[in-house]
């Protein structure tokens, strides 16, 4: 019997479906079994995210109707041996499922696979809760924003009256702005919301052009990002792992580098 | 039949002498515009012998019914028709409403954006208010954390009503209808204060200048 996880937000654009397909990507580069769940009906992009788009025959709101089975409806990853992903329907919205039908597919995936991670939509309609209905535990992802964090907070306070506990996940930290205090620090973020920090991502570029590619930046320990969701599902799997410290000084080449514009 | 005719024939109003005066015991279940004719019926007509002659203490007992401060007003302007009556008292058999700060909620919580936490009388909250947070209550807010969010305390038109803080950062307070938010920029830094409303304003202190305002006195044991 595995896990179902949802990773939501409040707030678009922070980056919930990015969180969700590295985090899927760390755990099968771990050796787990993961499936991944789009919930976001009528805007469905964690497919693209994964580089899956062009796979899909059957979708979520096709299992809901029982025009298929959930087994011929995920898809399978080849670059991993267990990564699965069940998409959402692009040509529905949200309230064609409910939340019944929605924790009856996640506790049907569960039995088959370690870990069911769901991708939750922006907002607190509908569609998260749909999201949340088979969920038995949270990811909260923000940014060093004040608007995000504010959402995150009412998200939380929503997660706990559903009995869900949440962890965070603090996405772009941008190390030299923090230091100036014109974006909030985590430590300052983790004391607002009063929740357990899970991790921390370091804004990269490369994330967006890997989103762009289909690849996650997950698999390639080489960069800071991709190491940090690396480490945050190293921590979900339970082993202590240190938070990264993202702002360290550049090194003589890179200075160098940056001198000549190849930086 | 013979029940209507019982009924109206019933008396609502039972004038009894008591030690210091007469003692008037109004019936609680009838109308009280029936009540009211009976009482004028009696004092203009009947018991003329009783109500005339030397000055009279007058104890009114009004059973359970509960009057507005206009009934009591009639009441009383129809037994001073009668010069010789002088009213001592008008009471009822109600229980005695509590006292302010006899009930106090203790939530343990953090009250999240979006959340509202909601009382009759005073509130104790052992957790923080985050922004976007809502509290509501009838007297006092005592907040055992850091209040970020919205406080309406004294609802119950409790003017008196105080809002406490460990760390006082509202976005808004509002004690009976006097509203205060913290567009200006404050000179102190919000540790261990509280607010009230002094001169129709709201006003921010030191806790520890709050035992000045003598609210709830206690005795020291001690000496």
């Amino acid at each position: 019997m595995g896990e179902s996880i949802v990773i939501t937000s409040g707030k678009g654009g922070v980056g919930k479906t990015t969180t969700t397909a590295n985090i899927g990507t760390a755990l099968a580069l771990l050796g787990k079994k993961v499936v991944l769940v789009d919930t976001d009906i009528g805007l469905r992009n964690l497919d693209v995210v994964l580089g899956l788009e062009n796979r899909i025959i059957y979708d979520l709101v096709d299992v809901v109707e029982m025009r298929c089975r959930v087994e011929q409806a995920i898809i399978k990853d080849k670059r991993f041996d267990e990564l699965y992903v069940l998409p959402a329907a692009q040509t529905k919205d949200k309230d064609s499922i409910n939340p019944a039908q929605l924790a009856k597919i996640i506790t049907e995936l569960k039995q088959t696979h370690d870990y069911v991670i769901i991708d939750c939509p922006a907002g607190i309609e509908q569609g998260f809760r749909n999201a949340i209905a088979g969920a038995d535990r949270a990811i909260v992802v923000t940014t060093p924003e004040t608007a995000a964090v504010r959402d995150a907070d009412r998200v939380i306070g929503l997660l706990e009256q559903n009995k869900i506990s949440a962890k965070l996940v603090v996405n772009r930290i941008r190390p030299s702005m923090a230091k100036s205090g014109e974006i909030l620090d985590v430590n300052d973020i983790c004391q607002v919301l009063a929740i357990d920090l899970l991790g921390i991502v370091p804004d990269d570029d490369r994330v967006i052009a890997g989103s762009n590619q289909g690849e996650p930046v997950a698999l390639n320990p080489a960069y800071p990002s991709g190491m940090a969701y690396r480490n945050i599902a190293r921590r979900m799997l339970g082993d202590m792992v240190p938070l990264m410290v993202i702002d360290k000084k550049p090194g003589a080449m890179q200075k160098i580098r940056k001198l000549f514009g190849i930086g | 039949m013979l029940g209507g005719t019982n009924l109206s024939n019933k008396q609502h109003i039972t004038i009894k002498g008591v030690k210091d005066g007469l003692l008037f015991l109004l019936d609680d279940e009838c109308q009280l515009d029936v009540l009211i004719s009976e009482l004028k019926y009696k004092i203009e007509k009947t018991h003329q012998q009783l109500l005339s002659g030397p000055l009279i203490h007058v104890h009114i007992r009004l059973g359970k019914r509960e009057l507005t401060d206009g009934q009591v007003e009639q009441l009383t302007e129809i037994i001073r028709q009668q010069g010789n009556l002088i009213i001592k008292s008008i009471e009822n058999d109600l229980p005695i409403k509590d006292k302010p700060h006899s009930q106090m909620k203790i939530v343990t919580s953090i009250v999240r954006s979006g959340q509202i936490i909601e009382a009759d009388e005073d509130i104790l909250l052992i957790g923080d208010v985050h922004s976007g947070g809502v509290i509501r209550c009838g007297g006092d807010a005592y907040i055992l954390g850091a209040l970020h969010g919205q406080v309406f305390a004294g609802q119950a038109n409790r003017r008196e009503a105080i809002v406490v803080a460990s760390l006082l950062s509202p976005s808004l307070i509002v004690i009976d209808d006097v509203h205060w938010n913290t567009e200006e920029p404050r000179s102190s830094d919000g540790i261990m204060e509280f607010a009230s409303i002094i001169d129709d304003g709201i006003h921010i202190d030191k806790l520890s200048s709050l035992h000045h305002h003598n609210r709830l006195p206690i005795m020291m044991k001690g000496v």
